[in-house]
């Protein structure tokens, strides 16, 4: 293990491997990763790993737009020599209360201004796109082509492969155990391979980053809350789109390998880190899913299993430094959407620490927003 | 065991596919099954777990014993969405 880096990033998910490659490819030297299991292994590998640029903030839809930009050319960009499989099926998002709909009017005007072609469908619309949509109980759906899924472990591999090609330390299977703080600036951190010097850490840990947070003595303001996904077993390609409800709390999409991957969110779930599958989740799952989309009765569940969102109190993300700890970045609290903004956010979080101008603006991601008060409303949430 | 011969039927990998996968750097069995879908297939590995332990076990050097396999993840066997939704509304089950 190296002695000492220029930026020790800790977490080897979506984040910390596009962090590090965007740090490299500006010419920092000595960027070292360290993961304490296997790349992906946190929510990045459990995610649905669906993207999409229909949001209800300006601030979203731009950060998402920028990262679908770049999935559209990451397999050249990052020179991977497998598949990241970016499928563009499109989301189509439905609406089931007038309040809803009001609010995909405003999304979709918002949407069109910053250059992202979503429309808003009426339910005839809706069912020339999946045909066996119920549409009973809904009002509207919104609908954008670009939209769609990527295979969270190759998208990973490449930005990872791409990084150690420009010089990455990656560290797998180490463990971050503390970070030394003097004088109120980051000298480094101890994993349990052994010590590294650096004026630079970057927590990406995911569901983890509130234990990272404590390592240099901050309460971050962030929760970590189990969700639980399920798969089907590879059938015939039959669904196009990824179809999403915020109201009746749903995703489902088809792989282009075949399976159906859908979730859920769960009122009662506990803040805690557990990540094991429960029954309440597949009974809730198939009941409404069966609802909206009826020939998924027939299909057969081939797996269930669950990952960790990392929650903030407005669900939106926390990028940046602060201003408690010198040299201590954070890149966490992406609150079930930060797969989508990986590439983002590896650009955004590398301008950031190298102190250039962002590309978009990210004060307003910065963690004093919650002491100041300042938080964003987005109301296009799962 | 031939190059060519299949180790996991569910996702179409060859023994060859495995050790190329393996000489990559994907070294234990988790990180297999994410890269390439070994072991995710309709029988969730049941027929090609051992094969998979026996070819990290020869490139590792490691006793089968000492290595992990993924998780078994529930269920045991496909069951139908429909079903499930109509056991939970107290509906028969049937296949
Ligand atoms: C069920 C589910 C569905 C989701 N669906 C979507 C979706 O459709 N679209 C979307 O955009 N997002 C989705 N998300 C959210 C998405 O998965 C996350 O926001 C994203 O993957 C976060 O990536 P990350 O790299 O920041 O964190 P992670 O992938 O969690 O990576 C953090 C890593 O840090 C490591 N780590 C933690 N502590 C330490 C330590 N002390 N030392 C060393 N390493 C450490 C962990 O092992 C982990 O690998 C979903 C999440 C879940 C759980
Ligand atoms: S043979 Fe490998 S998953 Fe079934």
């Amino acid at each position: 293990m190296i002695k000492t880096a220029d930026v020790v990033i800790i977490g080897g998910g979506i984040s910390g491997c596009a962090i590090a490659y965007n740090l490299l490819k500006k010419g920092v030297k000595d960027v070292v990763v360290i993961e304490k299991a296997y790349l992906a292994s946190g929510a990045t590998g459990r995610c649905g790993a669906g993207i999409r640029q229909q949001w209800g903030t300006e601030m979203n839809c731009r950060i998402s737009k920028l990262s679908s930009d770049f999935f559209e050319n990451a397999n050249e960009e990052l020179d991977y020599d497998g598949d990241i499989e970016f499928k563009q099926g499109g989301y189509l998002i439905v609406s089931s209360t007038e309040k809803e709909h009001e609010q995909f009017k405003k999304n979709v005007t918002l949407q069109n201004s910053l250059g992202i072609q979503s429309k808003l469908l009426n339910l005839d619309e809706a069912r020339e796109i999946v045909p066996f949509l119920n549409t009973e109980g809904l009002i509207s759906a919104t609908f954008h082509q670009k939209d769609g899924h990527l295979n969270p472990f190759h998208t990973t591999q490449a930005f990872a492969n791409a990084a150690k090609r420009l010089g990455a330390h990656i560290y797998t299977y180490t463990e971050v155990m503390d970070i030394i703080v003097e004088g109120g600036r980051i000298v480094g951190v101890k994993t349990n391979k052994g010590d590294i010097s650096t004026n630079i850490v970057v927590n990406a840990a995911g569901g983890y980053s509130q234990l990272i947070g404590n390592m240099v003595g901050l309460e971050l303001p962030v929760f970590s809350e189990r969700h639980q996904i399920l798969v089907t077993e590879p059938v015939e390609p039959v669904l196009g789109p990824m179809v999403m409800s915020f109201s009746l709390n749903l995703y489902c999409q088809q792989v282009p390998h075949g399976s159906i991957i859908m979730g859920r969110g769960d009122e009662g779930e506990p803040r805690d880190l557990r990540i094991t599958s429960g029954w309440h989740f597949l009974e809730e799952m198939t009941k409404t899913i069966t609802k909206v989309l009826p020939p998924l009765k027939d299909v057969r569940l081939l797996r269930q299993w669950a990952g960790l969102y990392n929650m903030t109190p407005d669900r939106q993300p926390i990028y940046g430094p602060v201003d408690e700890v010198e040299g201590f970045y954070l890149a966490i609290g992406y609150s079930g959407h930060g797969f989508m903004f990986g590439p983002a956010t590896g650009l955004l979080m590398a301008e950031s620490i190298l102190g250039e101008e962002t590309t978009l603006p990210i004060d307003m991601l910065h963690l004093n927003r919650f002491k100041k008060g300042e938080l964003i409303f987005e109301p296009s949430v799962v | 065991m031939d190059d060519n011969a299949i180790v996991c039927r569910c996702s179409d990998l060859t023994v060859k596919d495995v050790r190329n996968l393996i000489a990559k750097g994907f070294t234990t069995f988790d990180e297999l099954k994410r890269i390439s879908r070994i072991g995710m297939g309709p029988c969730q590995g049941r027929t090609c777990a051992q094969l998979v332990l026996r070819e990290l076990s020869i490139a590792t050097g490691k006793q089968i014993s000492e290595l992990k396999p993924g998780t078994y993840r529930p269920p045991v066997k496909g069951i139908k969405l429909g079903a499930i939704c109509e056991c939970s509304t107290g509906g028969e089950v049937h296949d």
